[in-house]
């Protein structure tokens, strides 16, 4: 028993906290007000009725039926499927480039002090621009860019918009870590006349993957929420966030419908970060010689 | 140090096998719609292209794929812009994209839109211009349930009043203005793409489009009865009758391309096809429905037929044809846009728009053509046909 709680008990703590969740929507279901809980004219619980919360199993029964009753639909769960992997797809695209630009910003950031000081503050304030005012500025500049034969569609513009947002958290952690090595780390390095590309190699890189590994599951949450809401944005046809717009309309006839692309989207978060998992275990030996974290 | 390393090239070989294969690059724009066209067509469709005898044409809907542009989507599938020498591509709209900019932008050749919101845009330095006002009347409209006895726009007064807001409100500001209701008179409610609020009563009149949103609600089962709710428990404010209605999709194109005799041959073209498919979804609503439903609308069946036959009680039957711009009703949509304030007190337009915004010339040519070819325009012995919504518009 006990060898068994040690073995799995990750994947027992994982089932739990589900259920405890499932189980509180339920509960709160049967047992809260039906108005919901309101503090003067605020409402701080929302309401119970099917409409506003529909019942678990109903949510997940709803996977099962027709997506419309168009002859030969699919079933709601392989359109699901379908659109969070295509949703997957271009966040994964966009977290690539969101890293590759990252980690270059912030290796010329620790590079040279004077670009640190020049670039920093455009890197923070490009998080200030709300998506929805570059969405479709990057649609249509995009639609004038043709990259050697490559036309411009819109699923670049959505994974552009993912590494929008995944750029930055690679950026700054990358360069915290990268400037985290001790002083007398460096010193050393410097008395023995190495010179700055085999200290980056072999103290700054393996030194910065403890601030890194957080950045990048950072960076692939971002870029999901940029590929999703990117999508809202733009229109584009396919994933999760159209799905959103398009199910919304049954919310009042089908409210277990407009919840689908709201789990696709919270299976590919927890996908996404699994990935990341996966790195960090790779990464596991640097992180052993990496400072404390 | 070289196990760590291997390690590390799987784990990034196998993020970017995941990038590259979920991307699912064909090189085709998913904005674009790929309308199911029937097989004759999409035969003679390649043919034409392959034979190199098509123009290429790009349209930006206002929206994502539904039946309020089941005309344009007909006129694909059944090949009505291939006989007029276009190959029209369908862009979809989304959340944040105004097709008026994209269309004033250069990025595609027409665009549908709603005159008002146009007006605003042409005032700030928009060249474009209604070369086709498709719906001749409006389909929003503003409900109530039958308990809460608000059945004209004075009955608004002191109520929670929805509204989507983005231009959308309009209509309801100018009705309530002419009755004497000010905006500060209601409770402005923020309304979502759903009627939960409206349901739950946090909303006691929300505005409603007779073809999407009426029949949101006429989806829902009525807890009181455990049936569907019907028309019979509805109160609706009609603005077409309140007479505070604007006009809504128009086919819109670039006004300085218009001295360019090409563009205006196209431009005439380009409408003859679309108006043409307005007629076939008239005539068949149920294959109207189908091509926009295969054309990837996610609607429900039974919804996206209702659309379509609600859309068509908007074209049909049509006063002078269909596509001609009312001199009434388009200075009916003017004056409402200058002299209506919003709640920041705002209007749409300070002064009188351009009359390069609008004109005649090009539909009053494709009706010529489309008289001369036996289609009828005006479809005067139009009869909407019955559609029984399903629960959640399955």
């Amino acid at each position: 028993m006990a060898q068994i709680w040690t073995r799995f008990r990750a994947v027992i703590l994982g089932a739990v906290g589900v259920a405890a969740v499932v189980a509180s929507w339920d509960l709160y279901k049967a047992l809260g007000p039906e108005q919901g809980v309101l503090i003067g004219d605020t409402r701080i619980l929302p309401r119970t009725t099917d409409l506003a919360m529909p019942h678990s199993w109903e949510m997940l029964q709803r996977f099962t039926e027709p997506v419309t009753s168009l002859a030969g639909a699919p079933d709601a769960f392989s359109t699901v499927y379908d659109a969070s992997m295509f949703s997957l797809g271009l966040a994964a695209r966009g977290w690539l480039i969101g890293v590759v630009v990252g980690l270059l910003l912030a290796l010329v950031m620790s590079r040279f002090r004077i670009i640190e000081s020049a670039l920093l503050p455009w890197v923070v304030l490009s998080q200030t621009v709300p998506l929805i005012a570059i969405a479709p500025l990057v649609r249509r500049w995009g639609s004038a860019v043709e990259i050697g034969g490559h036309v411009w569609t819109s699923e670049d513009s959505v994974a552009v918009i993912a590494a929008y947002l995944a750029f930055f958290p690679v950026a700054v952690g990358a360069l915290r870590g990268l400037k985290s090595p001790e002083a007398t780390h460096l010193d050393l390095m410097r008395a023995f006349g190495i010179g700055w590309w085999r200290t980056l190699l072999t103290l700054r890189i393996p030194a910065s993957v403890p601030y890194l590994l957080p950045a990048l599951r950072l960076g692939a949450a971002s870029a999901v929420i940029g590929a999703v809401v990117a999508e809202v944005s733009i229109g584009l046809k396919g994933g999760l966030g159209r799905m959103v717009i398009d199910y919304a309309v049954a919310a009042s006839g089908d409210p277990a419908k407009p919840w689908a692309p709201i789990f696709g989207a919270v299976a590919i978060g927890l996908v996404a970060a699994g990935a990341i998992g996966l790195l960090g275990l790779a990464l596991r030996p640097f992180r052993l010689t990496g400072v404390a974290q | 140090m070289k196990k760590p390393t291997l390690k590390l090239g799987v784990a990034v070989a196998a993020l970017a096998l995941v990038a590259s294969g979920c991307g699912s690059d064909d090189g085709k724009n998913s904005s674009e719609v790929d309308v199911a066209a029937n097989k004759d067509c999409a035969e003679r469709t390649q043919e034409a292209r392959d034979a190199d005898e098509l123009d290429e044409v790009s349209l930006q809907l206002q929206w994502v794929s539904q039946a309020q542009f089941a005309g344009y989507y007909a006129a694909v599938a059944e090949c009505f812009y291939v006989d007029e020498g276009l190959d029209v591509k369908i862009v979809e709209g989304g959340v944040d994209i105004v097709p008026q900019d994209v269309l004033a932008s250069g990025d595609v050749d027409y665009a549908i839109s709603w005159v008002p919101k146009v007006l605003g845009s042409i005032e700030q330095g928009a060249k474009i211009t209604n070369v086709a006002q498709i719906f001749e009347r409006s389909a929003t409209t503003q409900i109530s349930f039958k308990d809460k006895d608000i059945t004209k726009p004075a009955d608004l007064k002191g109520k929670a009043v929805g509204s989507w807001g983005f231009g959308n409100e309009w209509e309801l500001f100018a009705g309530m203005q002419e009755a004497g209701v000010g905006v500060g008179d209601i409770n402005l409610v923020q309304q979502a793409f759903d009627m939960n609020a409206f349901l739950a009563g946090d909303i006691d009149a929300a505005q409603a489009m007779t073809y999407n949103e009426y029949a949101q609600v006429l989806e829902t089962v009525n807890p009181d009865t455990g049936k569907l709710y019907t028309p019979a428990d509805l109160n609706v404010i009609d603005w077409n009758d309140v007479g505070s209605a604007m006009l809504q999709d128009a086919i819109w194109a670039q006004t300085e391309k218009l001295s360019d005799a090409d563009y205006e041959a196209q431009t005439v073209a380009f409408i003859k096809a679309s108006i043409k498919g307005w007629a076939f979804v008239r005539d068949n609503p149920e294959d109207g429905a189908k091509i926009v439903a295969e054309s990837g609308s996610e609607l429900g069946t039974s919804h996206q037929l209702w659309m379509t036959n609600e859309v068509n009680k908007l074209l049909w039957p049509s006063t002078n044809g269909v596509g001609i711009i009312d001199d009434a009703a388009w200075k009916q949509t003017v004056d409402i846009a200058l002299h209506t304030k919003n709640e920041t007190g705002a209007s749409i337009i300070s002064k009188e728009p351009p009359a390069s915004a609008h004109t005649n010339e090009y539909v009053e040519k494709a009706l010529a053509e489309l008289e001369a070819d036996g289609v009828d325009t005006k479809g005067a012995g139009f009869k909407p046909i019955e559609v029984e919504l399903k629960e959640g518009g399955k």
